[in-house]
């Protein structure tokens, strides 16, 4: 955690995992989504079904969905703000099995009827870790700008995306893929020093292997936040 | 990778000022932008203390909301001034929290009321600045950093311990910088805040973050202010800082699941603790 989280975030009480982590996954849900979202279907799982009601948890991901910031005032009314902004919103207490005890699924719909399905634990003091992306098994916090690309599996294409990167005059500072089966679907995601460049990402929606591709922001605090002014609500590219 | 409590305990006083360098080396952030933030964070913990103070309003569950007025409002009788006001703004933050209110993590939003509670109530018994706490705000987090090289800073992964002991022993440091303690004095200061709070059990009643959180946070912030006092005395911890931390780590993850935040232990298994937890159930 960097000085800023370990001091911060500037927050809506009352619990770092069940709030400011729970509004942390909803901002993830709704980059992933890459447009604001009308309906969503949250599934909360141990801790986050057995507390969440009395720590906001149920306000603090549907603030996310909205784009707000953990410290924005409006979270303890993100019901009102949601049926306003035009989101449908339903919870379901679920077992996901062997996942961290604060761990919600989101599956979420936005206005042209694309759908998009994450999994995420709130891991303590408001840090996340991203495990499931529509089926994918991966691992991000949301720490860092991150890129994500799914495409069909093969020889090279991991090798371009690393170049591309690299000519945008971006650093990786981590990479992980996982694929379906060999030659089947594949899902990269690159957590990045800095976003890449909106030429860049027009490159990359240009490809012809590109199926789908995100660039999600950080979601973490950045000597920019914390008074109020939240996260870049925008995300996204699709290609 | 955050440094050791060895390293800052052997860099150049004061620790805070090779905390940043360190941090923003690594990081890639202007020094500047972060000591702005840790202004606008200590602006933020000081409203939530001047809310805290001010309203008795209950909480969700009306467990708790009107002890920081309380204790605020109360005659001084056995504290000193100075620890009075030190509980009383680490409960007013806690109390802020419990209501839904806007407070900083620091490093988790359970223990948010330790360090302004310590740093800010002695700053504001000395009568020194916001100016002068940005600094030693920076060592905080530093020493936050260093705990979490071994330990996951929340009551779910090791108990209350890693949770209030770390906050403690962040603000044990900060406390000694505020008041021209070595680098070496504050690692001990934060060392001796944190060992003396393992085996410490996270047994929120009915899980939410009020019982006994809201008090436990005065009680600890007045804890760190005793660790900062002993290392401005020259006073050490015997077991060197890093092995605490590592003894630490260990009691957490021995402590069995019923004792780290999942309210099936302790104060939460109590006849009351079981009533209020089967009410808001049925809520």
């Amino acid at each position: 955690m960097s000085l800023l989280d370990m001091i911060g975030p500037v927050m809506i009480g009352p619990s770092s995992s069940h709030t400011a982590g729970a509004c942390r996954i909803g901002l993830v849900a709704r980059a992933l989504l890459g447009s604001p979202p009308t309906h969503a279907a949250i599934g909360l799982h141990a801790s986050f079904a057995k507390t969440g009601r009395g720590h906001g948890t149920h306000l603090a991901l549907v603030a996310g969905l909205l784009g707000f910031a953990p410290d924005d005032a409006r979270l303890p009314q993100a019901m009102q703000e949601a049926q306003a902004a035009g989101l449908a919103v339903t919870f379901q207490d679920v077992d996901l099995g062997d996942v961290h005890p604060n761990t919600a699924q989101l599956t979420v719909t936005a206005q042209d009827g694309s759908q998009m399905v994450m999994m995420a634990s709130s891991t303590g003091g408001g840090v996340i870790d991203v495990i499931r992306v529509n089926g994918f098994r991966v691992s991000f916090s949301g720490g860092a700008p991150t890129l994500l690309l799914r495409y069909p599996d093969h020889l090279g294409v991991i090798a371009r995306v690393a170049t591309l990167i690299a000519a945008d005059g971006v650093n990786i500072a981590a990479l992980g893929c996982t694929r379906e089966k060999r030659g089947g679907a594949a899902l990269l995601v690159i957590e990045l020093d800095s976003p890449l460049s909106d030429a860049a990402l027009a490159f990359f929606g240009g490809w012809r292997e590109v199926e789908w591709l995100r660039m999600l922001p950080s979601v973490m605090s950045s000597p920019e936040q914390g008074d109020g002014h939240g996260v870049p609500v925008t995300v996204g590219t699709t290609a | 990778m955050p440094p050791t409590l060895k390293q800052l305990m052997d860099a150049p006083t004061p620790a805070s000022a090779w905390v940043l360098e360190q941090d923003c080396a690594d990081s890639g952030l202007d020094p500047q932008a972060v000591q702005d933030a840790m202004r606008g964070r200590i602006r933020e913990m000081r409203g939530s203390i001047e809310r805290g103070l001010a309203s008795d309003a209950k909480s969700i569950t009306g467990m708790v909301g009107w002890n920081a007025k309380g204790l605020w409002d109360a005659p001084d009788a056995l504290q000193s001034p100075l620890l009075k006001r030190v509980q009383a703004y680490a409960m007013a933050v806690n109390e802020e929290n419990a209501r839904m209110g806007r407070i900083v993590a620091a490093p988790t939003a359970g223990s948010a009321g330790t360090i302004p509670g310590a740093l800010i109530g002695v700053a504001d018994h000395l009568g020194l600045s916001d100016e002068q706490l940005i600094m030693p705000m920076v060592l905080a987090a530093g020493v936050g950093q260093a705990i979490s090289r071994q330990m996951f800073i929340s009551g779910a992964a090791g108990g209350c311990q890693a949770e209030i002991g770390s906050s403690a022993a962040m603000a044990a440091a900060a406390v000694t910088e505020l008041l021209g303690g070595s680098s070496r004095a504050c690692v001990h200061a934060a060392s001796m805040a944190l060992m003396n709070t393992i085996g410490l059990v996270c047994d929120p009643v009915g899980g939410f973050v009020e019982v006994p959180c809201v008090s436990r946070n005065a009680f600890f912030a007045v804890h760190a202010v005793s660790a900062a006092q002993l290392a401005l005395a020259h006073l050490e911890s015997f077991i060197p800082p890093d092995e605490v931390v590592t003894a630490m780590a260990q009691v957490g993850r021995m402590m069995p699941l019923e004792l780290r935040e999942t309210a099936e232990g302790g104060l939460a298994q109590t006849p009351t603790g079981l009533r209020v937890t089967a009410a808001m159930e049925g809520k």
